[in-house]
Order: structure tokens, then C-alpha cells, then sequence
């Protein structure tokens, strides 16, 4: 199988200049800023089929499009490097292994949607990643790959490196804006979209390290390839994150579509000590759990969407026959619990309230009625929020409850507080 | 107000922003690494520093986890609670270190050696169950590991 975007990982000193140069570094930047128009670029993005690696799966190309060219406002482009979805580390080693492979679709985009200025927006954990994407930025500008008129083209390019300050929400698109204009995170209401207010009130496409470090690869080889190797409507590979309960955790770069069984049995070397797989997270902790009877999915936008799941950041973690459900729902609600921004009441309130009643239920001392009360408390988050973190603690502690009832139901009869 | 060499490297920082209160993150980045904490002087210094009001920064400084306006130990703990590596074992690691520390998470040992933090996921699952000493990552963690650590920065 051909590696993309971890192509170089495994290479000593992958993160240098010399390194990523000698592996015809910056030749998609140059053909795309001297041989192309900035609407063939985004055509050829729109045809490789490439999604929004950050979450959403948004086609990447389409995003582009909703750019208004003809507003005399400056253009932003915002990489996200926020990477905080539990069970997601894949930003990392694109950021830490391979920096020069994000600058160079950076360069790309800002060509394509008309953008002088890119920030990139680092978790404030990643002090390694950040580091090594200093020093390639500072690599770019010396050899005039950024700055003014970028590879004796005409065009100028500036990126500033932005480090998080440890908040999950700031992942969310609008928050993440609001926390680069110097604020705490508070999500917007949209509309307006980005595309139209986006940072600084103007203009901008928000899109994550991976899906930009994807560019430069298709701009290289061409759309028909990279839509090749994934599959309908899905272009490319993606970079897996595998955790939990298997011999190998890691990042495994496999063709959209492979199944969550291959990904699992084959690749991350098969559940711990050979136990019995309980249950799988399939797309960062937001994603709706799965049972062992639904591995055989493939691991797309569309096909994890249409058993009602999704694919969301790619991080998958593994939970064999041992684990506790009730527990392994307490944590995913503690964190939502932890991470609400506090913006919107049913979110602030209701997560804590969800956390607390799985807490009581988990230690033995919950009420008869607790159960009920949670499944109130948990469908009424969703789609009473401003931005999705409700709709995910809604889906993510939801299918804990539906597929795993029984255990909940027992915990409460072994042994219910007499108050 | 700051000293001239410090407002020197807080204009370097700010340039590179469209407008200067855009730039508090990494204003409040640079001042907690020279201090090792937001203190209030340092709040008021930067409000005026970015034309913002007080109430503004100290906004920002108690939403997001990294900034801290207390002293932390000198060897901090920051453990990963969450799925991942409780999975693998986290809960008994930070049960080990409170053992250990005799102090619960959000607090400092009295000689100021030592302080705990539990946080939510740091992007390393890889090598659940991980946590950052200061700023370093270190995962694959065992109560072993952990002795050896506290005994290195006795
Ligand atoms: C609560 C929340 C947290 C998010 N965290 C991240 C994140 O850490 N990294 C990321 O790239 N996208 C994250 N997203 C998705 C972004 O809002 C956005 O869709 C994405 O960055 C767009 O880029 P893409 O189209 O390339 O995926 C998050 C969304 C929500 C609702």
C-alpha cells in the first residue's frame, strides 16, 4: 500500500528540510502558484474527493469554494492543530515528523482561496510539535518558500504559529476563531459561516493539519490518484489512531473504506491478551460506540454514518470483554463534564448533571429513578446548544446507555441508595 | 509597568498580529514561562500593555487549563484521566502518585517539590497512560516509573 501523508514518518531526521526537499519538497507549491489558476487548484481538490480530516468530513474542494472572491476583505486561512478529540494523536506527527509537508499545502490552499496569511493553531501540550514547526516555518521563509512574492511567483504568504492554552472546545471551528482573536473560547452561532465572518470578521477556511497536509500530494500525483486510493466519495488514505485494549497502539495510515476488523485484528496486532472485544470508539470518543457484531464497517464518512456513528478524527480505541461500561461511560461524561465551556446552560448544567448520575450509578448509590433521569438529561443537550459539543456528549454518553442498558440496570439493582 | 527588554519581546509578539489584543495567548505564553505564573500585578500590566480591560485577561487566564495563577511545584505531574489511558491502567497511577506525594490532584507538596495535576486527554493514547512532567511527555507508564521519577527530583 502506498503511504501518503506518513510517507516520510519512519525516516531518520523526517522533520528536516534537506529531508522533505530531497523528496520532491515544494514542487506541488510551485506547480500550483506557476502553472495553475487558483480555480484549478480548488477543482482539483474537489475532485480527489479529499474530506475535512478534523471531524466533520466536509469535501475539502467545496469548502474552498464558498470563499467570496470578490470581497475586498483579506482572506484567512486557519489550520488546526487543536487536536484534542480523546483517542486522536495524529496532528502530532504530521506537526513533530513532517512540518515542511503542512507549509507546503498551507502555501497551496492560500494560493487557491486567495489568502496572504495562514495561522496555525498548535494544542499548548504539543511543546515538541510546536518546536519543529518554528523551525520549518523559519526553514521556509529563509529559502522563500513564505514571506513576500513566494518562489519568485507574485503572490505573498505569511503563517504565524499560534500555541493553544489547553481547552478542548477551542477545536471547534468558531471557538478556535475566538481564541485566535485573544479571547476565551465561546463558539459562534453560525450562520454566519466562517467562509463569509470568519477570523478578525473577515473571510476564512478553517481545515485540519492532516486535511491540509493532503494537498500538496494531490497536487503532485492528481486528483484521479488520490481519489483512487480510498474509495466512493472518500479520497485518500487517512492516519488511524489506535488505542485501548490492543498489542500495537499506534498510527496506522490505511485507505479510507479498510474495515474497523482489519484496522483492529490485522494492523493494531488484535485485542489484549487475547481477550474478547467488548466494545470499539470509532471516530474519537465523540463518535457512538460500537459492538463487536458492527466491525466489519468500513471506515468512511458514509458507511460509519450510516449505522449511526461517525468517523470524526480517526481515533479508534479498543475496549476488550473486561471493561466496565458504566465506567468507560463515567469517563466520557467526566470529560465532557471538565471540557463544557459553559456557554449554553443545557450544556454547562447537563454535563455535569449527566457525570454526577453515572457517578452514583457506577459507585452504588444510585436512586431507582436515576436511569430515567439520565436519559432526560442526556437527550436534552443535544440540539439545544450553539455548537456541536452538545450534540456529541448527547451521542457519545446516548450509546453507552442504549447498548449497554443491562449493565447500567444492574448496577442499580445490586444495590440502590434506600433515598 | 513591564521593563523595556520585556515590552521589547512582547512587541515582536504582537506585530505578528492583526490587532494587538489578539495577541493575549501568546502574550500570557511568554509572561508565565518568565514568571512561572499570571500573577494580578502581571494581569494589569498586560491589560494596559494591550489597551484591553483587567477583568478581560483575567477572563482568558481562568478559562483556559495552561495558565495558572499559583506557584506549581518544581517537578509538576499533569496525569491523563481520560478513556484511553484509563484503559490502561491510569487510575492506579495517579492513585500510586497521591499515595506517594500525600497530596490530592491540585495541590503541592509543603517543600514546593512536587504538585498534581489530573487533566483530559493529551493527544498521546499510544502510550497510555501518559502524563507530562512539566512539559515533557511520558507514557507507558508503571508504578515503577513513577518512584523513579519522584526519587530523581527529591
Ligand atoms: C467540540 C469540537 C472539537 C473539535 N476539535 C477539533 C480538533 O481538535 N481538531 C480539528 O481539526 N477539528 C476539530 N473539530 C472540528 C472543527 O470544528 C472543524 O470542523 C475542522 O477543523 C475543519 O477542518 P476539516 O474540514 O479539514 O476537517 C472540533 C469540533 C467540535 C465540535
Amino acid at each position: 500500500m502506498e503511504k501518503v501523508v506518513s510517507r516520510h514518518f519512519d525516516q531518520e531526521n523526517s522533520h528536516s528540510f534537506i529531508n522533505y526537499l530531497k523528496d520532491n519538497g515544494y514542487r506541488a507549491a510551485r506547480k500550483a502558484l506557476t502553472q495553475m489558476t487558483p480555480a484549478s487548484v480548488i477543482d482539483e481538490v474537489k475532485k480527489s474527493n479529499l474530506r475535512g480530516l478534523g471531524g466533520a468530513g466536509f469535501p475539502t474542494g467545496v469548502k474552498w469554494s464558498f470563499i467570496p472572491q470578490a470581497s475586498p476583505k483579506p482572506k484567512y486561512l486557519v489550520v488546526n492543530g487543536d487536536e484534542g478529540e480523546p483517542g486522536t494523536f495524529k496532528d502530532k506527527y504530521i506537526l513533530q515528523q513532517d512540518p515542511h509537508a503542512l507549509i507546503e499545502g498551507i502555501i497551496i490552499t492560500c494560493y487557491a482561496i486567495g489568502s496572504h496569511k495562514a495561522y496555525v493553531y498548535v494544542r499548548g501540550e504539543y511543546e515538541k510539535p510546536l518546536q519543529a514547526l518554528l523551525t520549518a516555518v523559519e526553514e521556509a521563509y529563509k529559502a522563500g518558500f513564505l514571506g513576500q512574492a513566494v518562489m519568485g511567483s507574485e503572490f505573498d504568504i505569511d503563517v504565524v504559529v499560534h500555541q493553544g492554552a489547553g481547552a478542548y472546545i477551542c477545536g471547534e471551528e468558531t471557538a478556535l476563531l475566538e481564541s485566535l482573536e485573544g479571547k476565551k473560547g465561546f463558539p459562534r452561532l453560525k450562520p454566519p459561516f466562517p467562509a463569509v465572518v470568519g477570523l478578525f470578521g473577515c473571510p476564512t477556511v478553517i481545515n485540519n493539519v492532516e486535511t491540509i497536509a493532503c494537498v500538496a500530494p494531490i497536487i503532485n500525483k492528481g486528483a484521479e490518484w488520490f481519489a483512487k486510493l480510498g474509495c466512493e466519495k472518500n479520497g485518500g488514505n487517512r492516519l488511524f489512531c489506535v488505542s485501548g485494549h490492543v498489542h500495537k497502539p499506534g498510527v496506522y495510515e490505511l485507505p479510507n473504506g479498510t474495515t474497523l476488523r482489519a484496522i483492529i485484528y490485522e494492523h493494531a496486532g488484535g485485542v489484549l491478551n487475547g481477550n474478547k472485544l467488548k466494545a470499539v470508539i470509532p471516530g474519537g470518543i465523540s463518535a457512538p460506540i460500537l459492538t463487536p457484531d458492527q466491525i466489519d464497517v468500513k471506515m468512511d464518512f458514509d458507511s460509519l454514518k450510516a449505522i449511526g456513528t461517525m468517523a470524526g478524527s480517526g481515533g479508534i480505541i479498543v475496549m476488550d470483554e473486561t471493561t466496565d461500561m458504566v465506567w468507560a461511560a463515567m469517563i466520557a461524561a467526566r470529560f465532557y463534564a471538565n471540557e463544557s465551556c459553559g456557554q449554553c446552560s443545557p450544556c454547562r448544567e447537563g454535563s455535569g448533571w449527566a457525570y454526577r448520575n453515572i457517578k452514583r450509578i457506577y459507585e452504588g448509590t444510585a436512586r431507582p429513578y436515576d436511569l430515567k433521569n439520565l436519559a432526560g438529561i442526556v437527550n436534552n443537550i443535544g440540539g439545544n446548544t450553539i455548537c456541536p459539543f452538545g450534540d456529541a456528549l448527547t451521542m457519545c454518553v446516548g450509546s453507552y446507555i442504549s447498548k449497554f442498558r443491562s449493565e447500567f440496570e444492574n448496577k442499580i439493582k445490586e444495590r440502590v441508595c434506600p433515598i | 509597568m513591564f521593563s523595556a527588554e520585556y515590552l521589547q519581546e512582547l512587541d515582536k509578539i504582537t506585530a505578528k498580529y492583526e490587532q494587538k489584543r489578539a495577541a493575549l495567548l501568546p502574550v500570557l505564553h511568554y509572561v508565565q514561562h518568565k514568571e512561572g505564573l499570571i500573577s494580578q500585578d502581571a494581569e494589569q500590566n498586560i491589560a494596559e500593555y494591550l489597551e484591553i480591560s483587567v477583568v478581560h485577561v483575567h477572563e482568558v487566564v481562568s478559562f483556559y487549563h495552561l495558565f495558572h495563577q499559583t506557584k506549581k511545584g518544581q517537578y509538576h505531574f499533569s496525569v491523563c484521566q481520560t478513556t484511553a489511558c484509563a484503559l490502561r491502567g491510569g487510575e492506579q497511577i495517579i492513585e500510586h502518585l497521591k499515595e506517594r506525594l500525600g497530596i490530592t490532584p491540585g495541590q503541592t507538596t509543603p517543600d514546593g517539590k512536587f504538585s498534581l495535576s489530573v487533566v483530559e486527554c493529551l493527544g498521546a493514547c499510544e502510550i497510555a497512560p501518559v502524563m507530562q512532567g512539566n512539559k515533557e511527555y511520558i507514557g507507558c507508564l508503571n508504578k515503577k516509573k513513577i518512584d523513579e521519577i519522584i526519587d530523581k527530583n527529591k
